[in-house]
């Protein structure tokens, strides 16, 4: 793939010219030269809190609002990655040029890559954060600059002739926000099989006639983003079987590990209090440290003796990580559905069979982690008979009030909360139902995961689920291990290495 | 109607004979190896295998016809599902190395179940259905048959009746068998309108632009809300059940004469003020198709397949003819055990004279046996899965003529 340049006031000589000639890229290419060990590091962590800020953003704020925007453009500089066509490069800089920065951008995507590509969960987070920052940096390109992208990329979507648009000009017209009677005839459109434009169909954003969809040139961008996450999902797949030779390399190993690991924060999958919790105790405790979605499915349980498959998984997990044991749970969920429609016998059958999957006990024995608040709020939203979701994103505003209330939340409390709904704030309004429910001021921490909300919530009331501080999923922090070393010019400095993870791990738990 | 002499215990006779006799095995594999085009598309496609005492079986993966028609002679299963075509036989799966037993492909497929319409139905509730809230399913298979055909562009749609209380579709186009999750997903998502569960009330909400397909998709369930809604549901019809409607509206609506407006909307066809679209909101929630996500999106989720049996009526699950939509009847679907009865029955004057005639052939007592199925009841769903074989067949040859025309092998 040619990086085909037309910058005139690129500094640098023209070879490298060539390279980044254009301040967004597919990463088609590899970087092919030497790096130093630290810069590795560095650019490899940087990009790794850019991808974090991305994350965190999506959750809190709509992906093309105007916050969103600012706060990511504050992080990118922040970073010194390469964010917008530098208008004019003659002006002196301060700090990396732009050419250094779009280097920077290169050497840590790929490098990432490594990090990334070994399971199925870090190739998701990964291709999604990707994307979202791909959409974002798209979205302030120059539509000259569209144009120019998508010939280097050699993206030959077909545009429509003009009779074919007069045909369907009705249909385009109400099939989009972005068309109207005006710009119908001034912009072209674009052709493209409804495989290349998912996210335009599932939302219904486009006009989709057999099998193809018509896209205005504005909205070229959603086309694109689809192109790159399968470029990059294949690229991650290929990856993925080179990596026994890069693990292989010493200097690289624990690195690249502690970044896999780092994203995932706490997941409590491990916990410490296993069996302190007895089953007497799951109605009190539901009242006084569930989370609000927890809460919900533990009422709809004993309400009617039975759960759906989602609500089982969701609910099911969180039990996993507040301690219960596999033979509490299945205690538990038989003595419930026994008492609706399903007798023992079925239960044990059809049931207890993916409570065991859930402990890691059958099939392919993953032992599968508690839902995190994100996994909740964005996938498997819940329909009709559902109980699982969470509340202040799945349910009615109307019936979040009520129930709010039917809890004792005051009225002041109740449309701070639902205010917080509205902007979407959905993590946040749950951690101000904790503040109320506990009647503290600040909660103190940063709500990510009903398991957190339930192990702090027990904290404060000094209860028997707060056990110890969960252990996080990753390696031991190197400055602890022992000295032992093996000897080699490019190893890396304990210190250093101590420097970095404690730089990582300080950043990942104030998330 | 025989339908009434189905008994769950009878199963186990009745089943190793149709079985033997009735099933269209030779259709079936048919349907399943797509014409032979990629190779081991049979032997690598997993069946799973539901038997007496709720033995479940998965990974069930067979290399002929003759194979699996001599293995669920030998099983006898109550229920039958399709699942994936995966990297390699399932049978063999577990000799596989981890991570490379994958599923390929599968139809694209839809489950439309009664019960989740049982916040909208006033007649039934749970398993039970009855002639007045059977239009759902009509209204269903109408609106998605006329998606999936015009806008996606699949041709290859088979309808089955899943044999209680609801309808499958299988969408056969090879298209649509390579689509990945991501795909189905989307597709499933750009098909629903009616969102949210037992804490949302409003489960229809519209905005401007109102997109081409729900323009179309309402055409379709105006049709029948008059009959359906209005007389059949009875939804004006109680205080209860009007209340419900009216939990529906915008609060600024609601000032106006209640009973009077809807009536009126309802019946006129009013183009809607800009943001009013209410009452195109009511019939939706009301009528529009509501399917599982879930069902679709995975490349590897299992279904019940077409001419299984459902073990607790009896009836086979059997194709509908599109064309006579608006006829078909859920209880004249025939049972397992009717079909059998009228095997017995003695043969006419003319099926004599045919396999006389057959008799001369060299497989003729297992093709007398095979063709069994067309003195029952079964015989004019088989004809309608043929049909639908014989579609997919012709598009294949005008595959194969383009292909080779571009490749220029006149």
């Amino acid at each position: 793939m040619q990086f085909y340049s037309r910058r005139k006031k690129l500094i640098g000589n023209s070879q490298t010219e060539q390279l980044y000639g254009h301040c967004l890229q597919f990463y088609g290419q590899p970087p092919i030269e030497n790096i130093s060990l630290s810069e590795f590091e560095t650019f490899a962590v940087d990009r790794l809190k850019l991808l974090k800020t991305v994350e965190n953003l999506g959750v809190s704020y709509v992906k093309t609002s105007e916050q969103y925007t600012k706060k990511l453009d504050v992080e990118f500089s922040n970073l010194n990655f390469p964010y917008k066509i530098e208008a004019d490069d003659r002006k002196p800089q301060t700090g990396p040029s732009e050419y250094e920065k779009r280097r920077k951008d290169h050497i840590s995507h790929f490098i990432l890559r490594l990090a990334y590509c070994q399971t199925e969960d870090l190739r998701r987070w990964f291709i999604q954060q990707e994307i979202d920052l791909f959409r974002y940096r798209f979205k302030d390109l120059p539509s000259k600059n569209i144009t120019e992208f998508l010939q280097y990329n050699n993206l030959h979507y077909h545009t429509i002739s003009v009779d074919e648009k007069t045909n369907l000009m009705e249909k385009l017209i109400k099939s989009s926000f972005a068309v109207s009677g005006s710009t119908v005839d001034c912009q072209d459109f674009y052709k493209v099989p409804f495989q290349d434009a998912l996210d335009l169909v599932r939302t219904r954003k486009v006009y989709l006639k057999g099998g193809y969809v018509y896209i205005p040139h504005q909205d070229v961008v959603t086309i694109i983003l689809n192109d790159f996450r399968t470029r990059l999902s294949k690229a991650l797949a290929l990856t993925a079987r080179s990596l026994p030779a890069v693990q292989s390399d010493e200097r690289l190993q624990p690195l690249l590990n502690h970044l896999s690991h780092a994203y995932v924060g706490q997941d409590y999958s491990i916990q410490k209090s296993i069996g302190k919790i007895s089953l007497e105790q799951i109605d009190p405790l539901s009242a006084k440290s569930y989370p609000l979605c927890m809460r919900q499915l533990h009422r709809g349980l004993r309400d009617s003796h039975h759960l759906r498959h989602g609500g089982r998984m969701q609910y099911g997990l969180f039990l996993k990580g507040i301690g219960l044991t596999l033979d509490q749970a299945l205690q538990f969920w038989r003595s419930e559905f026994v008492k609706g429609k399903v007798d023992a016998d079925k239960f044990d059958k059809a049931y207890a069979y993916s409570i065991r999957h859930m402990f890691g006990k059958e099939g392919k024995r993953t032992d599968y982690t508690p839902y995190s608040c994100m996994k909740v709020i964005l996938s498997n939203p819940p329909s009709q008979g559902d109980q699982h979701g969470c509340p202040f994103r799945h349910s009615d505003p109307e019936l979040l009030k009520q129930k709010l209330q039917s809890y004792k939340v005051s009225p002041s409390g109740i449309s701070q909360i639902l205010e917080l709904v509205k902007g979407m704030h959905y993590q946040l309004a749950c951690q101000k139902y904790f503040e109320l429910t506990h009647s503290i001021e600040d909660s103190g921490f940063s709500l990510n995961h009903p398991n957190q909300y339930f192990m702090e919530s027990q904290k404060l009331l000094g209860g028997p689920g707060a056990g110890v501080k969960v252990e996080v999923k990753r390696e031991d922090n190197p400055a602890t291990k022992p000295p032992h070393q093996t000897s080699g010019p490019g190893n890396l400095p304990q210190e250093v290495a101590a420097e970095i993870t404690e730089d990582l791990d300080s950043f990942f738990q104030d998330a | 109607m025989t339908s009434a002499d189905y008994d769950q215990a009878s199963l186990p006779d009745l089943l190793p004979l149709y079985y033997h006799r009735l099933f269209p095995f030779s259709q079936y594999h048919r349907w399943l190896n797509y014409g032979g085009v990629t190779k081991n598309y049979f032997q690598n496609r997993e069946f799973s295998f539901t038997l007496k005492d709720d033995i479940y079986v998965r990974y069930q993966s067979f290399s002929t016809q003759n194979e699996l028609e001599k293995e669920m002679q030998k099983m006898n299963p109550y229920k039958i599902d399709i699942g994936a075509v995966y990297s390699h036989r399932p049978n063999q799966h577990n000799t596989v190395k981890s991570g490379s037993f994958q599923a390929l492909e599968k139809e694209l497929v839809f489950d439309i179940d009664m019960t989740d319409y049982d916040d909208v139905r006033s007649c039934c509730s749970g398993a039970d259905i009855c002639p007045k809230c059977w239009t759902l399913m009509t209204i269903a298979i109408r609106v998605l048959d006329r998606a999936l055909r015009y806008d996606f562009g699949f041709q290859h749609c088979l309808w089955v009746y899943s044999g209680r209380r609801g309808v499958h579709c299988w969408v056969c186009d090879e298209a649509a068998r390579k689509l990945s999750v991501a795909a189905r997903s989307a597709v499933a998502e750009y098909l629903s309108l009616v969102k949210g569960g037992e804490e949302t009330v409003r489960k229809v909400v519209l905005s401007d632009p109102i997109h081409p397909f729900i323009t179309e998709s309402l055409t379709v369930v105006e049709r029948y809300f008059p009959q359906y809604a209005l007389l059949g549901q009875d939804i004006l019809g109680s205080k209860e059940a009007v209340d419900k409607v009216l939990a529906l509206l915008p609060e600024d609506i609601l000032f106006l004469s209640k009973h009077a407006l809807i009536k009126t909307t309802f019946f006129n066809q009013t183009t809607a003020k800009k943001g009013h679209y209410f009452e195109m909101e009511i019939m939706l929630q009301y009528c529009y198709p509501r399917l599982d996500v879930n069902v679709s999106k995975g490349v590897n989720h299992l279904l019940k397949s077409p001419f299984s049996v459902h073990p607790k009526t009896g009836r086979i699950s059997v194709p509908i003819d599109l064309k006579e939509l608006d006829r078909f009847d859920p209880f004249d679907v025939p049972t397992i055990s009717l079909i059998c009865k009228e095997l017995d029955q003695p043969k006419t004057e003319k099926e004599q004279e045919d396999t006389m005639e057959n008799e001369n052939e060299k497989e003729a007592g297992e093709q007398r046996k095979r063709r069994d199925y067309k003195r029952t009841s079964l015989a004019k769903y088989v004809k309608l899965f043929d049909k639908f074989l014989e579609g997919m067949a012709h598009s294949r040859k005008g595959e194969l003529l383009k292909n080779s025309d571009l490749q220029k092998n006149f």
